[in-house]
């Protein structure tokens, strides 16, 4: 009997329906991988299994599930704790100030009666500090950890943290299930290695594992079974062996909507414009480690990846926005680093990916938001009185009735405060200004995420015409993989901070999969040559 | 009904109960027989003294610092201007320009440290402008009794130092509120039994609200509106935000500087030692009444604000004194005051 089964598990967000009819079945003592894109429903199928407060909060889910044949209906993350499931976070639940025995044992603490608790209840209990400790160091041996128990938390190294993690909770002495979701993703090579070996010594004691990750070559090796989300939906679910990386690869991506394709055109002619070279950027989260790309003029360029790859550094890094370096030249020139106003000066422009941080002024006009960096950088929208410069309201105001009504922005009026418009529409402000400054390269992150469908198409298609009409040079960074494919006529793929490979938009799906994933996709390449 | 309810969100919440009860206390002070030309000279005056101090908060508050509650600083070396200029032996009209030109290159030193200060303190600003404020006066009771005036009218008679107040009567005390003033009459503060309109004050008021008012239009003026409103917005388009942000509190501190030189001038003394402490709370207080929040000023909400304050000021005490016992009437002022600056620093977080 499987010790965990989830059947027909479906869920959906005010209407938009994020799973469909998922199945998974996992047995004592196996490795289960769990694959998908981001946004393809991983994180909502742990949350279901897990009872957190935001599935009910939203209505609940549909579908069954059943620990060794008994129905399960998680009301918190408590109920699902008390049934021997535990998760490992992406981002580390630790106190920095505390022991590693206090972080093992938070909240779990060993305790001895004192005549005041008896009293007073259980608040006033002692720690049983000799008891927490021997724990801990049982559950740090069973990982093969040799650290002291008594460290604290700050100024380990991140895999040690994630260890601990660990550690807490196989020191939970009805654990069964263990939930890691992406747990290698901050790992150094050899810190991963170890790792792996835990996880295959765990189920070897009899704990069954569900292993979120997107590197395809580490479920391939460890887990036993697998299975590909998509878009919600079950794509596959396999022995492991009876599947390779390339076939993982090619499920993950795939090809999902029916899309109208731009038309290809051969951009080997255009002449260089943006050059990057060795550039390094520094954000946080989106690390670039060095990467090398020349962008021609009047191409759509898309840098596409998995999400923390540093796909999006390498926009905010030219733009100056994060510590940069390396070389930037356009058109030959070399640009000054980390200094956003000397990009503008050189007609380079930005769309944030941070639409509502940095792309807006929340408690400004739409007017004045679509004004704004024309303003500034090019002295557009000014006018002399006497000896004194005034911003011209009326050319303001005129200007944006005429890009509220070619991008079709839905508002009162272009007074209107940019807060309350939906995220499309905002997107459209956002591009407003960037046409209304008329840069030569414009960079746009994340054009279409948290925006409908039919405003996505919008976005894209103004995009488009800005680059076959004005000739504007379009570097696109997105998630959405689909998306670049319609509309770039190169796609980089950004994986670990470096650039995997540039290729065609119509390549195969195993390749781009594979480079997304950040392995070895020569030799498919090579076969489908 | 809508366009109530829009005239209504319009005006607020707070302005409306203020106003209101302001309204109330008016009528009651006519119905008593208080002599209405005494109030209204008295709010005009009032008006008048302190619609520069709250001047000063604008700048602040767009470039993003929040309420300056070191207006202090300003205030300080206004004072210091007003001061040597007495001890120049400046009189009149001459003392009263001789005071700003020599603060305001001071103010502007203060104000640019201050301003560098702050950009290391984001997010904190007003709380350490508080302490700021607090430190900066301790540290100038010291120096008020060690500078070497000679003047007699400023040191104390006997033994060292200044006095805690020196009297403006025979340099520049009631300069701008008798300048133009008509009918012409003393346009004394509080005093004044027959009404007198304080023309120059008040046309010195509009001067300085106009520069202001051109500045916030200017190209400079957005930059720094932006750099409040947005900072990775700013950056983004290519401003250099801890320059605007120094910027605003320059002005901010040369606005305090020349403000309570007005200040002093329409009440006659100049008040130093722990006095500059006291400033920078009803302005404060004043501009958030008038409508500003933590990260929105106009000149309207200074004009508002001031209004609303001090007419509250001058009429509450008379009215409720003769309804009432004692203190009541400065009770309740103080509720109400203190209430909205509550009210506006709670309200500050919220969006819209």
């Amino acid at each position: 009997m499987a010790l965990l089964e989830m059947k027909n598990i479906s869920k959906s967000y005010s209407g938009n329906q994020v799973l469909k009819k998922v199945n998974l079945s996992i047995e004592e003592g196996e490795i289960h991988g769990l694959i998908g894109e981001n946004g393809a429903g991983k994180s909502t199928l742990m949350n279901i299994l897990f009872g957190m407060p935001v599935i009910h909060n939203t209505g609940g889910h549909e579908g069954q599930m059943l620990i060794d044949g008994k129905a399960f209906v998680p009301s918190s993350p408590m109920d699902a704790m008390a049934a021997g499931i535990g998760m490992v976070h992406q981002e580390f639940m630790l106190i920095p100030g505390f022991t590693i025995t206090e972080n093992v044992k938070l909240n779990r603490e060993n305790t001895i009666k004192t005549p005041f608790s008896k009293i007073f209840g259980t608040k006033l209990d002692f720690l049983d500090r000799k008891k927490m400790v021997s724990d801990t160091k049982e559950a740090l041996k069973k990982l093969h950890m040799d650290i002291d128990e008594f460290v604290k938390i700050e100024g380990l190294p991140v895999g040690y943290m994630q260890f601990v993690e660990i550690a807490r909770e196989i020191d939970k002495s009805n654990l069964r299930l263990l939930i890691l979701d992406e747990p290698t993703a901050v790992l150094t090579e050899s810190e991963a290695e170890k790792f792996l070996e835990v996880i295959q010594r765990l189920a070897e004691m009899g704990i069954a594992i569900l292993f979120i990750t997107h590197r395809l070559e580490e479920i391939k090796r460890i887990s036993h079974g697998i299975t590909v989300l998509r878009d919600g939906e079950m794509i596959l679910t396999e022995k492991t062996e009876d599947i390779t990386t390339v076939d993982m690869a090619r499920a993950m991506v795939g090809r999902q909507v029916e899309l109208i394709f731009e038309e290809r055109r051969n951009i080997d002619h255009l002449p260089t414009q943006l050059q990057l070279k060795d550039l390094y950027v520094d954000m946080p989260g989106e690390k670039v480690k060095g990467i090398n790309l020349d962008i021609k003029k009047g191409e759509i360029f898309g840098l596409g990846g998995l999400a923390g790859q540093g796909k999006i550094g390498i926009a905010n890094g030219i733009m100056g926005l994060f510590p940069t370096k390396g070389e930037i030249f356009k058109d030959g020139k070399e640009m000054k680093l980390n200094d956003p106003r000397n990009m503008l000066l050189n007609n380079v422009a930005f769309l944030s990916e941070d639409r509502k941080g940095t792309g807006l002024l929340l408690d400004d006009s739409i007017e004045y938001n679509i004004a704004y960096t024309a303003l500034e950088i090019k002295d557009a929208f000014l006018k002399k009185i006497v000896f004194s410069q005034f911003v011209d309201k009326g050319a303001i105001t005129e200007n944006a009735r005429k890009m509220i009504e070619d991008l079709d922005i839905r508002c009162t009026s272009g007074k209107q405060n940019t807060r309350r418009l939906s995220g499309g529409n905002q997107q459209k402000v956002c591009i407003a200004r960037a046409l209304t400054f008329g840069p030569d390269v414009l960079l746009v992150s994340e054009p279409t995420r948290g925006i409908d469908i039919g405003a996505k198409k919008l976005v894209l298609d103004t995009l488009v015409r800005l680059n076959r009409e004005e000739g504007m040079t379009v570097i696109i960074t997105s998630s959405e993989l689909a998306e670049l494919r319609q509309i770039c006529d190169r796609i980089a793929i950004v994986s670990d901070g470096v650039i995997q490979g540039v290729f065609s938009p119509d390549e195969s799906d195993a390749v781009l999969g594979l480079a997304m994933a950040g392995d070895d996709f020569t030799e498919v390449l090579d076969a489908e040559a | 009904m809508q366009k109530l309810k829009g005239v209504y969100n319009k005006i607020g919440f707070p302005r409306l109960i203020i106003a209101l009860f302001l309204l109330i206390l008016l009528v009651s002070s006519k119905v008593l027989g208080l002599s209405q030309a005494n109030i209204w000279n008295s709010i005009l005056v009032r008006f008048g003294m302190n619609s520069i101090l709250v001047l000063a908060m604008v700048p602040g508050i767009r470039a993003g610092i929040g309420v300056n509650f070191n207006l202090t600083l300003g205030v300080v070396f206004g004072l210091l201007g007003a001061l040597l200029s007495i001890e120049f032996g400046f009189t009149g009209g001459m003392g009263f320009l001789m005071a700003l030109v020599i603060a305001i290159p001071m103010a502007t030193v203060a104000g640019i440290l201050y301003g560098l200060m702050l950009n290391r303190v984001k997010g904190q600003e007003m709380t350490v402008g508080n302490y700021i404020g607090l430190s900066i006066v301790s540290f100038m009771c010291i120096i008020w009794l060690l500078l070497p005036f000679t003047n007699l009218s400023l040191t104390w008679p006997m033994g060292k130092g200044l006095r805690t107040t020196v009297s403006m009567e025979n340099s520049f005390g009631h300069f701008l509120n008798n300048l133009w003033a008509f009918p012409k009459g003393t346009g004394v503060f509080d005093t004044a039994s027959k009404f007198s309109f304080p023309t120059g004050m008040i046309l010195f008021f509009v001067l300085i609200a106009g520069l202001l008012w051109i500045f916030n239009r200017s190209k400079t003026g957005n930059a720094m509106a932006v750099s409040g409103a947005n900072e990775s917005f700013a950056i983004s388009n290519g401003l250099n935000v801890n320059r605007y942000r120094v910027l605003g509190t320059t002005i901010s501190t040369v606005l305090g500087a020349i403000g309570i030189v007005v200040y002093a001038q329409a009440f006659g003394f100049l008040q130093l030692y722990r006095a500059p402490l006291y400033m920078a709370l009803p302005a404060a207080a004043s501009i958030l009444i008038g409508g500003a929040t933590l990260k929105e000023a106009k000149i309207i909400h200074v004009i508002i604000g001031t209004f609303l304050f001090q007419s509250l000021l001058v009429v509450a005490l008379p009215v409720i004194n003769i309804i009432s016992d004692g203190q009541m009437a400065e009770i309740i002022r103080i509720i109400i005051s203190n209430g909205i600056i509550l009210y506006a620093l709670t309200r500050g977080g919220e969006e819209e």
